[in-house]
């Protein structure tokens, strides 16, 4: 790496808090982020994107909850995790401790559910904004995926706007298995969202050609990584073309920094990095440093300039 | 209280780290490869129980999951490991030729518990999980502990380990399933005859043959612990795929990280039975709408 490439700068914000770096976690794909210290200095990178918070402490699904595809995998892991309870006592104290930043990203089965979690995480330290998931496939019925509803998806948002605190953006997490992601998009942000998460996983199958049955405990699972990249790139630009203004945090299938500049040119400014750490477990930091590089060489002096570059 | 025979097993000391590393050496073994890793840093780590966890391919590779196997060496700088190839990321690993680098994280997971130093110990291996009771049986040797090994395998060609188990082991009993070699049967027949000798046993192989053990170490009051091999995406304990139902300290069962939580667990807490399921009593089940029946 040259002198001129580290000159870039990288410096970037999540609607109205600013942040070092424009490389975050993923929600559900670096738990709680300190599995990854041994392989990434988090104090770096943008955020840690929590695994997403339930009220209550959740089992998650009976296994399998993976099957490998090509370029990507099926998960069904159900959300399993410590309940918001242990996630004020246990696992924020610890990113808060070392300085490092947490988005944090709540789920639920009813709007209530997301503005009592809103409600819970006011003013808690290191919490910079919330992701609001509103569009995990995982969950028991599809009427559960709010994201797939323009109504029920603004209903959430405008509760968790209410609720939550002030100074913490709220981002929505979208789901791309819909017919129009920009009337979604245009809902939950009328509803006050303050940025986009783009995109979740997209409903899939795997069966076993030897039991002859589905791979995967809950039968259908998400899939991730660069298999979806294409899609993921096709939503970011379509929501970024109709609500400019609307800070839109990208992810799906980024492995490079020259997949997260993909994204940067179509609209986001910020990126998620997910299914790639299960592979990488340095892969943050790297694309961090390889998006630098890319920006550089193509003469962006920050990454701020080249946001939505492709479209102009 | 949990009323359990075994403490969940510690930590392990010293964190992972990732390296690409060179391949020293490959070696077939009967339905195996052993492949020998230059990686000192990972050597100097690792404890018995612990495995480490490959990349598949190079950097653009379509196969983004890591392949998980347990260390069956850790001396000298060089990091051994054997190689059972069934899917493309194994066969993939297996056709590693000296000179080649993969990239490897390790060590990971926890590692075996120690018994008091002299516990007569019974180490029980599965196929090629007969591999990652190799460095164990040393360790076991060097702290006064007597050893004897069992191991098995569907048939002659799928034994692993056998001569080296038997370098350090005061006793190794072979079985495979169809008697090619050995006794004819499965190594929990052995085991029950060995288990009246034993202060603990450890064990490595297939989920059953887990199971039989720890169900006969436990009936017969004696600790256990097994190293499981549930297949996982990432190793390092972020992915939560690799979840067995496991009872823990406070005598609750979760779904605990056969890679973070693992691959080490008492094998009175594995509920074997209950592996594939959501039973009610797990943490968080009723979160899932799972409720007792």
């Amino acid at each position: 790496m040259t002198a001129v490439e580290t000159r870039v700068d990288m410096s970037t914000s999540l609607a109205s808090v600013p942040i070092p770096s424009p490389v975050l976690t993923a929600s559900g794909c670096s738990a709680f982020g300190r599995e990854l210290e041994p392989f990434v200095d988090l104090t770096a990178i943008g955020a840690v994107v929590t695994k997403s918070v339930q009220l209550r402490p959740r089992s998650g699904r009976p296994t399998p909850r993976m099957a490998e595809t090509p370029s990507g995998m099926l998960n069904s892991i159900g959300l399993q995790g410590p309940g918001i309870d242990g996630l004020l006592a246990e696992e924020l104290p610890w990113l808060a401790e070392r300085g490092v930043r947490a988005f944090v990203s709540i789920a639920g089965t009813r709007v209530e559910d997301f503005a009592e979690l809103a409600e819970r995480l006011r003013g808690v330290p290191g919490v910079l904004g919330l992701e609001v998931n509103i569009s995990c496939p995982n969950v028991e019925s599809r009427g559960e995926v709010f994201a797939c509803d323009p109504v029920a998806a603004s209903d959430v948002v405008s509760a968790v706007r209410a609720a939550a605190d002030p100074a913490q953006p709220v981002y929505a997490k979208l789901s791309p298995d819909v017919t129009d992601i920009v009337g979604v998009a245009r809902a939950v942000t009328d509803a006050g969202a303050d940025g986009l998460s783009m995109i979740n996983t997209l409903l899939g199958l795997v069966i076993d050609p030897d039991t002859m049955r589905p791979v995967l405990g809950g039968v259908t699972g998400g899939l991730s990584g660069p298999a979806i990249r294409p899609v993921a790139l096709r939503c970011v630009w379509q929501v970024h073309a109709a609500l400019p203004d609307v800070p839109i945090l990208g992810m799906g299938g980024i492995r490079t920094g020259l997949d997260a500049l993909q994204f940067v040119l179509a609209g986001a400014s910020a990126v998620s990095v997910g299914t790639a750490v299960f592979n990488d477990p340095s892969a943050i930091g790297r694309i961090h440093e390889e998006l630098a590089a890319a920006l550089a060489a193509r003469g962006f002096g920050s990454l701020t300039d080249a946001v939505g570059y492709a479209h102009r | 209280m949990s009323g359990l025979l075994t403490r969940p097993a510690p930590r392990a000391a010293r964190p992972p780290v990732q390296r690409v590393a060179e391949v020293t050496g490959r070696r077939p073994l009967n339905a195996y490869v052993e492949l020998t890793l230059a990686s000192p840093e990972i050597a100097e780590r690792a404890e018995p129980g612990q495995f480490v966890a490959f990349a598949i391919g190079a950097d653009t590779s379509a196969l983004l999951l890591r392949r998980s196997i347990a260390i069956a060496g850790a001396s000298g700088g060089v990091v051994t490991v054997v190689v059972a190839p069934h899917g493309p990321g194994s066969t993939w690993l297996a056709a590693l030729r000296p000179g080649d680098t993969v990239d490897v994280v390790g060590p990971l997971g926890r590692p075996f518990p120690m018994p008091e130093p002299g516990t007569p110990s019974l180490l029980v291996g599965g196929g090629y999980g007969a591999a990652a009771l190799v460095g164990l049986a040393e360790r076991l040797r060097m702290t006064g502990s007597p050893v004897t090994a069992v191991a098995g395998a569907a048939s002659a060609d799928r034994l692993c380990s056998v001569d080296e188990l038997g370098a350090v082991a005061d006793d190794v009993v072979v079985t495979t399933d169809d008697g090619s070699a050995g006794r004819r049967g499965w190594v929990s027949e052995p085991a029950a005859e060995l288990i009246g000798t034993a202060g603990v046993v450890y064990a490595c192989g297939p989920m059953g043959m887990l199971r039989a053990v720890g169900e006969l170490a436990t009936a017969a009051g004696v600790p256990s612990y097994v190293a499981v091999e549930e297949s996982m995406a990432c190793g390092i304990g972020v992915c939560m795929t690799c979840v067995l139902p496991v009872i823990g300290e406070d005598g609750r069962t979760r779904f605990a990280r056969s890679c973070a939580e693992g691959p080490v667990f008492g094998g009175d807490r594995v509920r074997f039975a209950d592996v594939g399921t959501l039973p009610h009593d797990v943490v968080g089940a009723d979160a899932m709408g799972v409720l007792p029946a």
